[in-house]
């Protein structure tokens, strides 16, 4: 969908659209801004989500997974990390946690385990973080800072000791 | 003449329409989310608008990455619930107010707000949540709905001080339409959230409590604001405020009117992985 003609386009409007050009967000640790070149790499990743909206789809999904991936014009890498339910890889490779959602919802998951689950945190953990009044923003504005979200800090729970989540 | 009578303010978190469906709002974790809506389900029964022009986000329901409209203004008679994965939401479909809408758009487009017309467009829990916490479980919604759904999942998505002016324009179409309808206008979206990577949970009680502050009385400063911000201090999803920038905007005070009154305001922490804010504003008769 995007060529040079877009980015020539994007370029000379650079001003007014700064947010996808300095891509300001992209200090932030923890955290992937789904912008027009996220968007264009997981293009069929994402379109292949939006297709579990519908009940018959589901079915297939779930009777075969990798053959109806097959069907799709993804990467084997995005085929991989769709099976293995790996939100943060699916994330890395261009998904973006709305459509990623359809994937949770066919598996019967609510937002919170989804999102619990690209924490290395169980489910209890994340749980109990959310009543304690959630993750905090102190050392997670920047990278390089000291909060619990930072690459250095990661898996942050017990999940990995308890199998998958 | 049609008036904006009010605005509404709330969080849509799935989860609650989850716990409404499936019978869970008596456990202590969901009441202590629905009773700062108690409040606001007796307002609405003395404050019945014909029309709610609900602005709201899709989550990739009506929209995939086919067509993404930065803001789509529904213009049908009618909107069936979407089928979000886990099959719709049992809550009546939703009936739109085709004249008014078409009103709106031939105001707003030639005020320069070139708006995208959806004549189907499916609408998510981002709509549907709001109506169910303030209406709670009828067997028809009790007024007519414009859904006015916003692209906040694709970068780049509309700035503040933009919503805040679409606001004013909407304000402006409303207030021109000959029949006599009272109109509230509801944000939505919200508050500190972040549902992705390993800052997933965020929260910012603070950075939440001073945007309501400043939303009740310096919105016009507010909606400078730069997404960096939102993001930064609200976590990614938390860019879904800039929605509510839409609704104050068409509030009376922006147009040189009175003060709006604030008739309710709540704040709580945690409801699945989100802060849920929530703000009535009365413009005064």
């Amino acid at each position: 969908m995007a060529g040079n003609g877009l980015d020539a386009f994007v370029l000379a409007r650079e001003s007014e659209i700064s947010m996808s050009l300095d891509k300001p967000y992209k200090d932030i640790p923890g955290t992937t801004i789904f912008d027009a070149d996220q968007s264009r790499k997981g293009y069929w990743l994402n379109q292949f989500c939006m297709s579990l909206m519908k009940a018959d789809n589901r079915a297939r999904f779930k009777a075969d997974e990798r053959a109806y991936l097959d069907e799709w014009p993804m990467s084997e890498e995005q085929k991989q990390a769709a099976l293995n339910r790996d939100l943060n890889r699916c994330i890395a490779l261009g998904g973006n946690i709305y459509f990623l959602a359809k994937i949770g919802a066919t598996d019967g998951k609510s937002f919170q385990q989804m999102a619990g689950s690209m924490t290395g945190m169980t489910e209890e953990e994340y749980r109990d973080m959310m009543i304690h009044g959630g993750r905090s923003p102190a050392g997670n504005r920047y990278l390089g800072e000291d909060g619990d979200a930072q690459p250095d800090r990661q898996p942050q729970g017990q999940a990995d000791k308890k199998g998958k989540v | 003449m049609a008036k904006i009578t009010a605005s509404v303010y709330t969080s849509h978190v799935p989860a609650i329409g989850a716990a409404l469906d499936h019978g869970k709002i008596d456990e202590p974790y969901w009441q202590k989310v629905l009773a700062g809506y108690e409040f606001g389900k007796q307002w609405i029964r003395e404050n019945k608008p014909d029309v709610i022009f609900l602005v709201y986000n899709d989550h990739a329901s009506a929209f995939s990455l086919e067509l993404i409209p930065t803001f789509a203004l529904g213009t049908a008679a009618e909107f069936a619930i979407a089928d979000e994965g886990w099959g719709p939401r049992p809550v009546p479909k939703v009936i739109g107010h085709p004249e008014l809408a078409a009103h709106i758009a031939q105001s707003a487009i030639q005020d320069d707000f070139d708006l995208t017309l959806a004549n189907r467009m499916d609408v998510d829990h981002g709509l549907t949540v709001p109506l169910s916490l303030i209406f709670g479980q009828p067997e028809a919604w009790p007024c007519k709905v414009i859904p006015f759904a916003v692209n906040v999942v694709q970068y780049p998505v509309p700035s503040g001080r933009r919503c805040f002016a679409l606001g004013q324009a909407i304000r402006k179409a409303v207030e021109s339409y000959d029949e006599d309808l009272k109109v509230q206008i509801w944000g939505t979206g919200g508050m500190s959230h972040q549902l992705q990577g390993a800052r997933a949970g965020l929260i910012n009680r603070e950075w939440d409590n001073r945007f309501l502050d400043r939303l009740i009385e310096d919105p016009a400063v507010l909606a400078q604001m730069p997404h960096i911000d939102y993001v930064r201090e609200a976590g990614s999803e938390g860019i879904e405020l800039v929605m509510w920038l839409i609704a104050r905007g068409a509030m009376a005070d922006v147009a040189g009117g009175p003060i709006p009154t604030v008739r309710h305001r709540f704040y709580h922490v945690p409801a699945s992985n989100t802060a849920v804010g929530h703000l009535i504003l009365e413009n005064q008769a």
